[in-house]
């Protein structure tokens, strides 16, 4: 058998390291690497105004640019530090389609998603992020709260 | 501020010397204006039928031909790039063809889909709404072409931002086939979109939202409205106050979805008026129904107002749609010939059922004709209304809380089209 792979879905909020350290922990028992998923909340059915239609390019770079700096390279150094393998990835669009999406062309036995992250009164009403990736995901997942 | 309210309460005070206002503005405007208005829309030598509403008339069946009837060949394929299925999933958070849609659509339904159509049917008759039909569905293979255009020939800056419009693709375009004049004919479309932008994109709004207003609130000097939208569009475009403009922008598509719901409903109420109202709209095609000028009349007032309402061939949109991010061109402009289709063949079309089903226009019992007033050059309604005042009496017939309603979806309809002339 080779090496695990574990998807971690990972928000930028700095005060939930919680998933990724119970990741991290858990792949450096299991001698597996990470993939860090952070998805940017887009619907292509959003509507915008004319103004910004034109500069939707512009801050989709910037969007991207600032996730990789701010989320994504410090949770690399994080696992690097423990010693785990670890690579990233940034995209756009619904967060837990792209999380089970990743998991699946990663060939992952794993998701690791945190508990927190949307509010209680928004998870209420749309259903949390965990609650949706925990349904349809295709391969076991844990939620760490 | 208090420079308005005064003039407001002076105006009160005296309605007989507003009035007086209101007519000198007119007057100037008619003085400066009107020799190049009376050259646009002149009409061809020994008919009522303008020039330009054949050019685009023309142009349109041109480019229906040479694409091979592309709206109804293509028309699937559009609906299957709105929805996204040809679209790369790593391009996602990229502009999608269906926020470009979204976005010019929000551009072009407003003033003309509610009170153009009333104008078409007000003097062209039931009939003005088939030609109207025809006229948007060859209008599509315009939008096709000029949106098509507008994403091959647009400039690409170094920060990632775009812009386009027949400026750039007349410019561009001519260079490459080796033509002359492709820049000159940029600048005369610069300047008439600025005239025009003054004409339909800003004073025919304001007289429309005055129209409705007045209705609502009671009569009152036109001016004073006139005052205040000018006021408002200068503190957001001069002054910078961009909030203003966002809350309008996010609002106006709700405004549209309502609009249309309200207007499903009507349908729905008098679901079995509708054979007829179409059974009018055919007759009255070809016929006119008791119209002056009987069924030219009607195709005229018909492909005017479609003209005005999804601004195919007028070239503003390619300007919009420029934005979408996409290495094939073509793909946008198979998305924008659905802008003419659901303004003008779906939207309008429901205001003008809308307005026959209701009865406001007055009809002879007897001959089924309608009662033609030649004093104001218009089919007799209940109480003389027209433009907008005249959709409003048809959808107060079926809701009566909706003019107060269509008021405020009037008023931002025509601020947020005069803020988008302005972009």
């Amino acid at each position: 058998m080779g090496q695990e792979t574990f998807v971690v879905a990972y928000d930028d909020d700095t005060n939930d390291t919680a998933v990724l350290d119970c990741a991290i922990a858990r792949a450096s028992k299991a001698g597996a690497k990470l993939v860090i998923i952070h998805v940017l909340e887009w619907s292509q059915y959003s509507f915008l105004s004319n103004e910004e239609l034109a500069e939707r390019h512009k801050r989709r770079t910037e969007e991207l640019s600032r996730a990789e700096s701010h989320v994504i390279t410090p949770a690399l150094e994080r696992a690097k530090a423990a010693g785990v393998e670890a690579t990233g990835i940034v995209k756009h669009g619904s967060v837990a389609d792209l999380v089970v999406k990743a998991a699946a062309t990663e060939k992952a036995e794993f998701i690791f998603v945190g508990r927190s992250g949307s509010g209680e009164a928004r998870a209420r009403i749309f259903g949390s992020v965990p609650l949706a990736i925990a349904q349809i995901a295709t391969v076991p997942t844990v939620i760490v709260p | 501020m208090r420079l308005l309210l005064t003039l407001f309460l002076l105006a009160l005070a005296h309605p007989a010397a507003a009035q007086g206002i209101d007519e000198t503005i007119n007057n100037i405007f008619a003085d400066y204006t009107g020799w190049y208005v009376g050259l646009i829309f002149a009409n061809l030598p020994g008919t009522n039928f303008s020039w330009i509403a054949l050019w685009l008339v023309v142009g349109a069946v041109v480019f229906t031909v040479y694409f091979g009837a592309i709206q109804f060949s293509g028309f699937m394929h559009s609906i299957r790039l709105v929805k996204g299925d040809y679209s790369d999933p790593d391009d996602a958070g990229e502009v999608s063809h269906f926020q470009a849609l979204a976005t010019a659509l929000s551009g072009t339904v407003g003033l003309g889909n509610i009170a153009g159509v009333a104008v078409a049917v007000g003097i062209g008759g039931p009939g003005a709404t088939f030609w109207m039909i025809v006229a948007g569905l060859f209008g599509m293979a315009t939008k096709f072409t000029e949106c098509s255009l507008g994403v091959k020939y647009r400039n690409e800056y170094p920060d990632g931002s775009v812009s386009g419009g027949p400026m750039y693709y007349m410019t561009k375009g001519f260079q490459e086939r080796g033509l002359p004049g492709g820049k000159v004919f940029a600048v005369v479309f610069s300047v008439f979109t600025i005239l025009g932008a003054l004409g339909g994109g800003n004073m025919f709004q304001a007289n429309q939202a005055h129209a409705q207003l007045s209705g609502v609130l009671g009569g009152y000097p036109g001016w004073i409205t006139g005052v205040i939208m000018a006021g408002v569009v200068f503190i957001v475009i001069v002054g910078g106050i961009k909030s203003i403009a966002r809350v309008t922008e996010k609002v106006v598509p709700f405004m549209g979805i309502f609009y249309v719901l309200v207007s499903l409903a009507i349908l729905f109420k008098n679901y079995d008026d509708i054979f007829w109202a179409f059974g009018q709209i055919f007759e009255g095609a070809f016929t006119g129904l008791g119209v002056a000028g009987g069924f030219t009349g009607a195709l005229i007032q018909g492909f005017r107002r479609a003209a005005f309402s999804n601004e195919a061939g007028v070239g503003s949109a390619a300007i919009a749609h420029s934005a979408v991010r996409t290495n094939e061109p073509v793909t946008e402009g198979y998305v924008a010939l659905l802008e003419p289709f659901i303004d003008t063949v779906v939207i309008c079309t429901m205001t003008a059922l809308v307005i026959v089903i209701t009865g406001v226009l007055n009809q002879d019992p007897e001959t089924g004709l309608y009662i033609w007033n030649a004093e104001a050059g218009r089919i007799a309604t209940d109480a003389g209304v027209q433009g907008v005042e005249l959709t409003s009496a048809a959808y107060a017939a079926s809701f009566s809380w909706f003019p107060p309603l269509l008021a405020i979806s009037v008023v931002l309809f025509a601020f947020s089209t005069m803020l988008s002339w302005s972009y």
